[in-house]
Formats: structure tokens, sequence, C-alpha cells
């Protein structure tokens, strides 16, 4: 890194950058003054990654005794006794419930939020555009626990005979059999957590949607592509990977949801049968710690919770990094 | 922002040649030439009318909830709010089953946390801003900037549990509303770092060095002519991540036990707010009187969010950074 300070980042362009010898000022007040502001810039930058690095490392710390105690397989075993001299727990079905539901979300908002980024950036009339993107920010607006509580009062018993109808028609296979839950399912945070996610991914579509090249687009249309083949042979494969980024983005903020899926879901009680449907209830990572917030009185079993939630940790930084490296790789390849 | 609008004629005439961009030249070879073929523009055009039909679909689908959910909490709220009593007292001495009280002890604790977020997350996340945009070069600005994109997808749940951590397992001090604070300041850091990181950019060059010229010191600068002029966009990012972080729940349940009486003090006793108040009759929702209570106080925190949300874009509006 540079002692020297230098007006422009990286990001703005680098021609018009100032020389560092131009900022420098001959009264000492003006030099004193960049050290400390430099500093203090430079500290809150430090202080972010230190930030992150410890909430890695106190999960990590406190996690640690909670799961040396741990007389289950923590990554297979589906029991959770946390209190005890012989604690039991493990995340088989918490990572089951987080990841399904997460992918059902994710099967349901990237087609849906890419179409609604393309009628934003394509489709609609000029006067609509701006509006319609309002509105759709405005649903990331609203409170998650709005979400929980509308679903699981309006939204569960209009979406009760999607499921039933399923379950009757698919029934024979394992992921629709029917289950005795009646409450929240695993199909139905899935939904819950899509109506969620969108915004997110049409927020980040659309602004790649937007830049893709004017000659591509035009070239496209002067060879005569109808309007859906100019945007299938243009829009769709300049967007390819910030639609790729959107969409680990918004599966990482599915996979953190808490107050929502916490409304919704239906507990499973303990030593319950094991069922690959995706109409049985169970639990989410954030939902189990948060369930249980009441419980955190000895550091055995918050740590039990903590591991919990330090798996949920990583997964949700493995996605958000790998969605950062798919940036950068974009950025690298349009410059 | 604005989405780049292209024209589209309802039909070109048909040139020659290949196409020169398009990545997939197998399909777009043959698109010309087919339209001579009339079966198979027929095809095209349906296919083009059935791809514009999708598109207007999905976004009646993403409107749908978001109608749905205003309506639900609207119609279910609104009557409480009409009543002075919901703006004037708090809960205390009055059970789930009993109707009556009003929402300003949670009201009071909601602004009160966001006002204390704000103000321990503006500051660094301004800095930092700051420190990506103009000072930052090399590793340490990678770093930083891929932090901040890790701290964005942080779950709250776990920005709670880390404090929860420190706060509780480690110093042993009692969950108070500044623990809770300190939950919300890792929330609200990121966003403000991104948007202030974009507002930053779009202030020409032309000023800094316009500075420098006249001999005024590389931090004055940033004080006195970038910061102003990206002012209004900063204001606007602060306002949607308090919006943002007003709405949160996750650390409350954990951080922020509920409680019915009014409570001002951040570092002694609990602190009610509007989200722990709507969890904390979820499960009472049979009981017309919790029921109320909890659409009422559902509505309320909407109208705050929102009402932060719409302060944010008249602030863009009215002051963006002219080029």
């Amino acid at each position: 890194m540079s002692r020297l300070p230098a007006a422009a980042s990286a990001a703005t362009d680098a021609p018009s950058a100032p020389a560092p010898s131009l900022s420098g000022d001959r009264a000492g007040t003006g030099r004193y003054g960049d050290r400390v502001f430099r500093g203090l810039a430079g500290g809150s930058g430090i202080l972010v990654v230190a930030l992150v690095t410890l909430v890695g490392v106190f999960l990590l710390w406190q996690a640690v005794p909670a799961l040396a105690r741990d007389e289950a397989s923590f990554l297979t075993s589906r029991e959770w006794s946390v209190s005890g001299a012989h604690p039991r727990f493990g995340i088989l079905e918490l990572l089951w419930t987080t990841v399904t539901a997460s992918v059902i979300a994710m099967a349901i908002a990237l087609p849906v939020g890419v179409c609604v980024a393309l009628f934003i950036t394509q489709y609609a009339p000029r006067w609509l555009a701006k509006p319609a993107a309002g509105l759709v920010d405005l649903l990331a607006a609203v409170p998650s626990i709005i979400y929980g509580l509308w679903g699981v009062t309006a939204f569960r018993p209009a979406e009760q005979p999607l499921e039933d109808l399923l379950a009757d028609k698919l029934g024979w296979f394992p992921l629709f059999s029917r289950t005795g839950i009646s409450g929240g399912t695993i199909f139905f945070i899935g939904i819950v957590l899509a109506i969620m996610v969108l915004p997110i991914v049409t927020a980040l579509s659309r602004e790649v949607f937007a830049q893709t090249p004017r000659a591509h687009v035009e070239g496209a249309l002067a060879l005569g592509a109808t309007h859906w083949e100019m945007i299938r042979t243009t829009v769709l494969p300049f967007g390819r990977p910030g639609v790729i980024s959107a969409a680990m983005l918004a599966l990482g903020r599915a996979l953190g949801e808490t107050i929502a899926v916490t409304f919704i879901v239906s507990t499973l009680a303990p030593g319950s049968q094991w069922s690959w449907s995706l109409f049985n209830g169970g639990e989410t990572f954030a939902s189990r710690i948060a369930n249980n917030a009441a419980e955190f009185d000895s550091p055995q079993k918050t740590g039990a919770f903590i591991s919990a939630g330090l798996v949920l940790f990583v997964l949700t930084f493995v996605v958000n990094a790998v969605a950062r490296v798919v940036i950068e790789r974009r950025k690298a390849f349009s410059e | 922002m604005t989405p780049l609008r292209v024209e589209t004629p309802a039909s070109k005439a048909p040139p020659s040649g290949t196409p020169s961009s398009g990545p997939r030249p197998g399909a777009t070879a043959r698109a010309p030439l087919a339209s001579a073929l009339a079966p198979r523009a027929r095809g095209r055009v349906l296919r083009d009318h059935a791809a514009r039909v999708v598109m207007w679909a999905a976004f009646a689908l993403a409107l749908a909830p978001l109608v749905w959910i205003l309506w639900t909490v609207v119609s279910k709220g609104s009557h409480l709010l009409l009543e002075s009593q919901w703006w004037t007292h708090s809960q205390r001495g009055i059970t789930s089953r009993r109707e009556g009280g009003g929402a300003v002890h949670a009201i009071q604790g909601t602004l009160i946390q966001g006002a204390a977020t704000a103000a321990i997350a503006v500051p660094v996340a301004v800095l930092t801003a700051v420190y990506l945009v103009e000072y930052g070069r090399g590793k340490l600005a990678r770093v930083v900037s891929f932090m901040v994109d890790i701290l964005t997808g942080i779950p709250s749940i776990v920005a709670a549990l880390f404090v929860y951590a420190i706060w509780v397992t480690t110093f042993g001090f009692q969950r108070v509303g500044f623990a809770v604070v300190l939950s919300l300041v890792l929330l609200m850091v990121p966003t403000v770092v991104r948007s202030t990181e974009e507002m930053l950019k779009l202030v020409p060059n032309e000023l800094r060095e316009a500075s420098y010229a006249l001999g005024v010191p590389k931090w004055k600068t940033i004080v006195k002519v970038v910061l102003p002029t990206a002012f209004s966009g900063i204001v606007t990012g602060v306002l949607l991540g308090l919006a943002r972080v007003m709405g949160e729940t996750a650390p409350l349940l954990i951080l922020g036990p509920y409680t019915k009486s009014i409570a001002t003090d951040l570092f002694a006793g609990y602190m009610p707010t509007l989200p722990t108040m709507i969890n904390q009759d979820r499960n009472e929702l049979a009981q017309s009187a919790a029921a109320d209570r909890v659409w009422a106080a559902a509505l309320t925190l909407i109208l705050l969010v929102l009402l932060l949300n719409l302060a944010g874009r008249l602030v863009a509006r009215f002051g963006s950074v002219k080029k």
C-alpha cells in the first residue's frame, strides 16, 4: 500500500487523478491535518476488517468448548438436546431445512426477479419504469417481521390448497409426499423467502441489464432480431455474471433470514420420523437460535447455539465470497 | 441508476450479413434469414409476444405480495392508530387479553436505538467510504472492500450472537439497549459504506483538482469540497440504512427483551421496541385485543420505515450530485 495520499481510488478513472505532490501543503497544519484525517479514515477501514475477523474468532471461541462436549456427531446428527451432562446435538436437520428452503426460494425468485428486471429496463413504458423500480424496492423496505406476520395469518391459508394439490398429484415422489404438518412447511418458507429476496435479485440485475452496450442492442435489432431475440442474444449474455452474483447475494440473505422464518416454522417434535418431504416442518439455523433465545443461560447451551450460528456464518461467508469473486471477474472482463 | 431505454422499432427490414455481436451466433445467424420464411417468422413474432406477456406477468406477480401485505396490515391495524391513546400510553399493566394502552414505549425505544445506532455507525461508515474512495490503494483497500461485502451478508442473527458472545458471555454485562445498538451498528455500517462510496465516486475529479490547485490540503478538500458535494447522497444512504435496521428483529430477540413500560435508558434495564412488541403477542393472535395490538404495532413500524424511505428518496431527488 502506498504511503502517499492519492486522490482517486481505482474506481474513479485513473488518468485524471492528481499527482500526489499536489495535495501537500507547505503550511504545517495541512500536513498534520492530513495525517490525522488519513489515520481516521484508514482506522475506520481497519475497524471494519477487525470486526468481521472478531465475529469469526469469537463465535469459534465460544463454540469450541460446547462442541468438545457434544456426544453426538455435530455434522450428521439430527438430535438437539443441549442441556445436562450429556449434550447431544447436530445440525443435519437444520442444514437440510435451511438449504432446501433457500433453494426453493431461489428457484422462484431468480426467474421472476430477472423477468421483473427485464420488464423495468426493456419493456416498461418510460413513465412506468421508474415508479415500477421504486415499488419493487419498497418490497425490500418492508421489515421481515411483517412478512412473518402476514405469512402466518394471511398467506398460509391461501397457499395451503397449492400444497394439497401438489401432494395429491405428485405425492408418490418423496419430495412431495403428504405429511401431517398444517403450519409452515419447508415449501411455504421457501415461497415467503422468495418474495423477500426478489427485490435483491431485481435491483442488481436491473443495474447490469441497463449497462448493456448500446452497440450490441442496436446491432441485434439492425439484424432484424425481434425484441425478445435482442434480449436473449445481447442483454442476457451481457448480464449473466451480474445475475449470478445477484443470485448469490440473495441466497445469502435467504439462508440467514431469521424472524420471518421463526414466525412461520412448525417445530418438529424431538425424535420424529425423518422425511424427505418438502411439506414437512423443521427449523432453520436462524429460527432455531431465535426460538431458543431465552435458553441462553449456561455457557454450554449458549455454545451449542453459537456453534449453529457459526455454521450459518460460514455458509453465508462462502456464498458472499463467491458472489464477490464473480463480480470481480466481470469487472476485469468488462474493462 | 436510470435504466437505459432502448428504442425498439416494431419491425425492421431484415438486412443481410452475420451479426457482429452476440455470443450465440448460431442462434442469431439463422434469425434474419428465417424472416423470409412465413411460418418461421410467425413463430418468432409469437415468441416475442409471449416474452412481453411473461414480463408484464412477472411484474404483476412481484407487486401482488406488496399490495397484499400493505392491505392486510392497514386494514387490520389502522383503527387502533386512530385512537389518541396509541400515541400517548404504554402497555404498562395491560395483559394481552385486555384492550387499551398504546405503543409510545415501543416507538420511543425504536427511535432511541435507531438514533444511537446511527450516531455510532455513520461516522465509522463515512470514514471507511472516504478511505476506500480517497485513500485506499493496494492490498489493504481490497481487504477492507471485501470485508464490507462480507459484513453486508452477515445474517442479523449472527451479528446478534457475536454481540451476545462479547457483551454477555465474555464481559458478563446485562442485556440492555446498548447491546442491541452494537449489533445494529454491525448491520448498518456496510449499507452506509456502500451508498456513501457510490456517492463519493460521483463527485467530479475536477472539483478535487481545483481545490488542490488552490493549495488546499487533501483533508480539507475532502471535508470542505468532496463531502459537502456528496452530502445529500450520503444522507439518503443513512436514512435507507436506518430504515433497515429499525425493522430488524433478530438482534432484539436475543439482546433486547421486551417490557411493557417506558424505558429510555440504553445502559440499564430492558428496552421495548416495535418489533419485540409484535413478537411478544404473536402467539396470542387468537385474542382479539392482542391481535389488534400486533397489527397496529406492525402498521406503526411500516409507517416509520416507509417515512424514512420516503425522506431518503426526497433528499436524493432534491440534492443529487450535479455533474
